[in-house]
């Protein structure tokens, strides 16, 4: 088996870190090499952020160049657009459609490119209110977990292994609403195209 | 067992399985984990220290005892501490003494760039170096042991990527090592100029040994495939090159410092084209040339980060198909202060007061960015207070614009306590506010020694900044919590009219300490009148609607108040969430 890469972009704070860990853990519970690599720091006070994960038998770099992500899954519609480059031509792009407004954007120095949602639909993006489901699902916080189950649609782990590694993550508490906006996320995208 | 680690905690492992007693060091990204992971393990003392250069002295300390040691820090830090560093070589060690520094490349979260593999040959002490999670807590493991039998400390040079990478690692048992007991050996241990002559011919001879073991060093390591082209590697970019030319022939080189020169000479003899891929410094590349080897010039930028897809690039590789880039058209999305920061309103009344604000490091650096635009300066720990008393020398900071320096509470105990010493010895007249958040922020919520608990979060001493600020001779010190805009602002503008020294202390807890989220706020549209007020505060939950009048995202407001407090017009009010968390 060649080396997937999969690739979490959004804004420091949305949980990109926890949902690239799930993902990890998933692949090494499967029996693959799996690296992973994030930025901590000042880019979490709400900066742009991205997270790798890279599994297959044998890997080597925890990160790649433009054009390296088998799926790019974006928390922030403007996040998509930033790291699009990225994704493989024939990768799959998973969108949260939401949108947070970058320091230009609030102070009025610059606008939100018009258009932005409409081309990357027309590159194939799976567009989906996380936050939505999230709540649907019983706890806004868990968006990130909404978006692994669109995720992991595309990829070749069983939901079972997903679920309990899900449970073994997050807090005992929120075990239920993250269980939930997986199963949500996961039918959002069997629902849409996401192949 | 295997088990996915990142760098950090596979480092901390790797120190426990050898049997580490004592771990100190000061918090700083991408190093912090390394100790916060440590002490949640059975049998290690683990302690924040105010500086590196402490942190290394109780390493020092530990060592001499016979206990093995880690020390802790990133790269900037290690200059802090380099002052123990150079004579640690000197001395030797009791116990393994390790000193992991993390560099960042790219400066993900750092003032400048550096290259800790420079101390090596500087300070003359053996580094090693690793390439993923799973070298790392095998290579710290052994460093302990390196250390002992070298009698000299150890370097574990990291890099962000291998810090804050994740890999999957095999995990051990713990050994207890056999203990040195302490013996009176002031022939090693006092660096008078007599004696330290003695240890300085001595330091040549543990050099020397240090080769030898850099030699049959098992973490370098010789790949012959295709001999047409050779690469020298280490850390990260070992793994980039394996990636991008899983072909060519490498010398995977574990420890930096001695380099195994033997092993070099074999190995470009062996391959046609020989090159070396590095980030930072040509370090080894400069190194090989001065046995007189020839090295190929690769092109690849001494500035950030090297990446697979560079070095594919400048090896000639055809780039990766993409997809049309719409990356110009998006803002850029710079770090910002959270909603709800209390650093806020300190800079909101600096930029209210056209202020000449030295600042210092932190999550507060950040007040330097539009809109707040509120700090002019930003170099170093502990830096603030110091260049705003020599701006003043200099004969800056008079007429409107009074000279401030703002610094942190955690980087105040790092090493601002000596620049306000200074100030005040020196007859100094500039206002110091420092930003009192009760926690070192920035690096993700350490302790320091004012926040009242330890790195292993039971009870310290509660050393009172006040108290501190007022024994080191300061009159005119004022408390105020900076989440009341009108009368912090008051209290820093009458500071700055004080003669003398004179201290505002900020006072209030980090907006993600206390995780209190309040209702949030909302803009009654009609009553706006697109002032932008509120909009200048900087905050992330606030921006303009299409009319340029301002709103409020209610899923980011945490109902902090500070935005009602510049309204003139009481268009903000409270406002309820869309969705709440339901009570599992």
């Amino acid at each position: 088996m060649s080396v997937t890469t999969v690739m979490l972009v959004g804004v420091g704070g949305q949980g990109t870190i926890l949902a690239a860990d799930v993902l990890a853990k998933v692949a090494a519970a499967a029996g693959l090499d799996v690296k992973l690599s994030e930025v901590h720091g000042m880019s979490q006070r709400g900066g742009s952020v991205d997270t790798v994960v890279r599994f297959g038998e044998e890997v080597h770099s925890p990160i790649v160049g433009p054009g390296g992500a088998d799926h790019l899954v974006a928390f922030e519609l403007l996040e998509a657009g930033r790291w699009l480059h990225f994704c493989k031509p024939r990768g799959r792009l998973i969108v949260n459609e939401r949108t947070i407004d970058p320091l230009p954007v609030l102070i009025g120095q610059m606008g939100i490119p018009t258009g932005i949602r409409a081309a990357l639909e027309y590159e194939g993006a799976v567009l989906l209110d996380a936050e939505g489901l999230a709540c649907a699902a019983g706890s806004p916080k868990s968006a990130n977990v909404v978006l692994l189950g669109a995720l992991s649609e595309g990829l070749p782990f069983s939901a079972d292994l997903w679920r309990e590694v899900i449970a073994a993550r997050v807090p005992t508490r929120f075990v239920d609403a993250n269980l939930a906006a997986f199963e949500l996320g996961r039918a959002a995208c069997e629902a849409g195209s996401c192949r | 067992m295997h088990s996915l680690l990142s760098g950090n905690e596979s480092i901390a492992q790797g120190a426990w399985e050898a049997g580490v007693a004592v771990g100190a060091g000061y918090p700083g990204t991408p190093s912090t984990e390394v100790l916060e992971n440590l002490v949640r393990k059975p049998g290690v003392t683990c302690q924040w220290a105010p500086n590196e250069k402490v942190a290394l002295e109780v390493g020092i300390g530990a060592s001499l005892a016979g206990a093995r040691a880690l020390v802790t820090m990133k790269h900037v830090g290690l200059n802090v501490a380099s002052d123990a560093l150079m004579t640690a070589a000197y001395t030797g060690v009791g116990g393994g003494l390790v000193l992991l520094v993390a560099d960042d490349p790219g400066m993900h979260s750092s003032q400048n760039e550096q290259d800790s593999r420079r101390w090596g040959p500087f300070g003359k002490i053996p580094v090693l170096e690793p390439s993923d999670s799973a070298e790392a807590l095998a290579m710290t493991r052994e460093a302990f042991a390196l250390s002992e039998r070298l009698d000299m400390p150890v370097l574990l040079r990291t890099t962000t990527r291998i810090s804050h990478g994740k890999g999957l690692v095999e995990t051990g048992e713990r050994t207890e090592p056999v203990r040195r007991a302490y013996t009176t050996r002031r022939d090693k241990w006092v660096m008078m100029p007599a004696g330290a002559r003695k240890r300085r011919v001595d330091l040549e001879k543990r050099l020397a040994a240090a080769t030898a073991e850099s030699e049959s060093c098992a973490f370098t390591r010789t790949e012959l495939r295709d001999t047409a082209i050779g690469v020298i590697a280490s850390g990260a970019a070992y793994e980039y090159v394996r990636e991008a030319l899983p072909q060519v022939s490498t010398l995977k080189i574990g420890m930096s410092f001695p380099l195994p020169e033997a092993r070099i000479r074999e190995f470009a003899a062996a391959v046609g084209r020989l090159y070396v891929v590095e980030e930072l410094d040509p370090y080894v590349a400069d190194a090989v040339r001065a046995m007189g080897i020839t090295v190929q010039e690769s092109g690849l930028s001494r500035i950030g980060e090297l990446s697979p897809s560079a070095i594919a690039a400048a090896f000639g590789a055809a780039p990766s198909e993409t997809r049309d880039p719409m990356s110009d058209e998006v803002p850029p999305r710079p770090p910002m202060l959270c909603p709800g920061c209390p650093h806020r309103g300190v800079f909101r009344a600096l930029r209210e007061m056209d202020a000449v604000a030295t600042g210092d490091i932190g999550c507060y650096t950040l007040g330097a960015l539009a809109p707040l635009n509120a700090m002019d300066t930003c170099v170093c720990m502990g830096a603030s207070i110091g260049m705003a008393h020599g701006f003043a020398l200099g004969g800056g900071g008079t007429g409107k614009r009074p000279v401030v320096a703002v610094i942190g509470d955690s980087t105040f105990a790092h090493s601002g306590l000596t620049g306000l010493l200074n100030a005040v010895y020196n007859g100094g007249n500039e206002t110091i506010v420092i930003l009192d958040n009760r926690i070192t922020a920035m690096t993700g919520h350490q302790n320091n020694p004012f926040t009242g608990r330890t790195l292993a979060g039971d009870p310290a001493p509660d050393i009172d900044i006040e108290t501190v600020v007022r024994a080191l001779g300061v009159r005119d010190v004022r408390v105020v919590d900076p989440n009341l805009l009108r009368p912090t602002e008051n209290a820093i503008r009458e500071a700055a009219e004080t003669a003398g020294i004179s201290v505002v202390i900020a006072k209030a807890p980090c907006v993600l300490l206390t995780r209190e989220r309040d209702e949030p706020f909302a803009v009654l549209s009609g009553t706006c009148t697109a002032c932008g007020l509120c909009v200048n505060l900087g905050c992330p939950a606030i921006s303009r609607d299409e009319g340029a009048r301002a709103r409020i995202d209610a899923e980011l407001c945490v109902g902090c108040r500070q935005c009602v407090q510049v309204c003139k017009y009481g268009a903000i009010v409270r406002a309820g969430r869309a969705c709440e968390v339901k009570d599992l």
